[in-house]
């Protein structure tokens, strides 16, 4: 076992608001912008790109968003749900791995 | 930055902040400050808690180390904005300039302690690979690092995952090597609250 330490709890705080509070992006919506999972054209070109090769985003990618009915603070919220997202898979699969490995020690 | 919102998106004590904060570094503000000022109760405010808790807070890390973990795990991701912004920044903290291009041209031969190498191994097959398994947990842990360690610098990871990523989609503007050391003595003194 690892304890929950400062760290991960304001992690998870932000995880929190990004995904549950108040956004002019709709909670299923962001859901998905962070799930990388379930996004239709041309968000999926580019929230695939934030999630698994940022710096490939190009100005063309927010252009189509735009041009799709998406506004400003709508792309900021799910571009930072896509980011926060892929993040967690990173920090999830860390600390799962650590787990793993300490598993079986001492006072666990 | 490619978001209009980003750039000009915010009321009249930002906008007077940004421009004291220009008249007293000499520099304009960079992206990244910027970013977490706009609609800060959405991903400002907690964004830069964790970010404080992850690089400044409680760990046997040292600032110095953890800088360069950002800067590491920033060259994984190719993120320009943040490798000039972390590595100055390590620089700095160390006072040491080899050490960490060393780190950045060749993990391997660098002249770091074995924990440090070992952990910074790990971050990078995790950030360019998206996993890593017991056993390369074991080995970080072999090289005498601790799980609250392990732990520790998984939150760093965590922390410029995010940031590598908004920095590039949203466009940060890369700072001269002048804008970078000031903001690596921002950060040194202040952190990031």
């Amino acid at each position: 076992m690892l304890s929950e330490d400062n760290k991960r709890a304001a992690y998870r705080a932000l995880q929190d608001r990004i995904l549950n509070g108040e956004g002019s992006a709709s909670p299923e919506q962001r859901a998905r912008a962070f799930g990388n999972d379930g996004l239709s054209p041309p968000l999926d070109e580019l929230l695939g790109k934030v999630a698994a090769r940022p710096v490939q985003v190009t100005d063309a990618d927010f252009a189509a968003a735009r041009a799709a009915g998406f506004s400003e603070d709508q792309l900021f919220e799910l571009v930072i749900c896509a980011a926060v997202g892929q993040s967690t898979r990173l920090y999830d699969a860390g600390l799962a791995a650590l787990a793993e490995a300490v598993a079986g020690e001492e006072d666990g | 930055m490619r978001l209009e919102v980003l750039n000009r998106g915010y009321g009249p004590v930002t906008k007077l902040l940004f421009a004291l904060i220009r008249l007293f570094s000499g520099y304009p503000v960079p992206d990244a400050a910027k970013l977490v000022f706009y609609r800060p109760d959405f991903y400002g405010a907690r964004a830069k808690r964790f970010t404080h808790e992850a690089m400044r807070g409680p760990s046997a890390w040292p600032a110095g180390d953890r800088e360069l973990m950002a800067a590491y795990v920033s060259q994984a991701n190719e993120c320009a904005f943040c490798i000039g912004a972390h590595s100055a920044t390590a620089r700095r903290a160390y006072q040491d300039g080899p050490k960490v291009a060393a780190v950045l041209a060749d993990l391997e031969s660098a002249p770091v302690p074995g924990g440090l190498r070992a952990t910074l191994r790990m971050l990078g097959k995790l950030t360019r690979e998206g996993k890593v398994d017991a056993e390369d947990m074991r080995q970080v842990l072999s090289a005498g690092v601790s799980r609250q360690q392990v732990q520790d610098a998984l939150a760093v990871c965590a922390a410029f995952n995010t940031t590598n990523r908004l920095a590039d989609a949203f466009g940060f503007e890369v700072l001269s090597p002048e804008g970078f050391e000031a903001g690596a003595k921002y950060l040194l003194k202040r952190g990031y609250r």
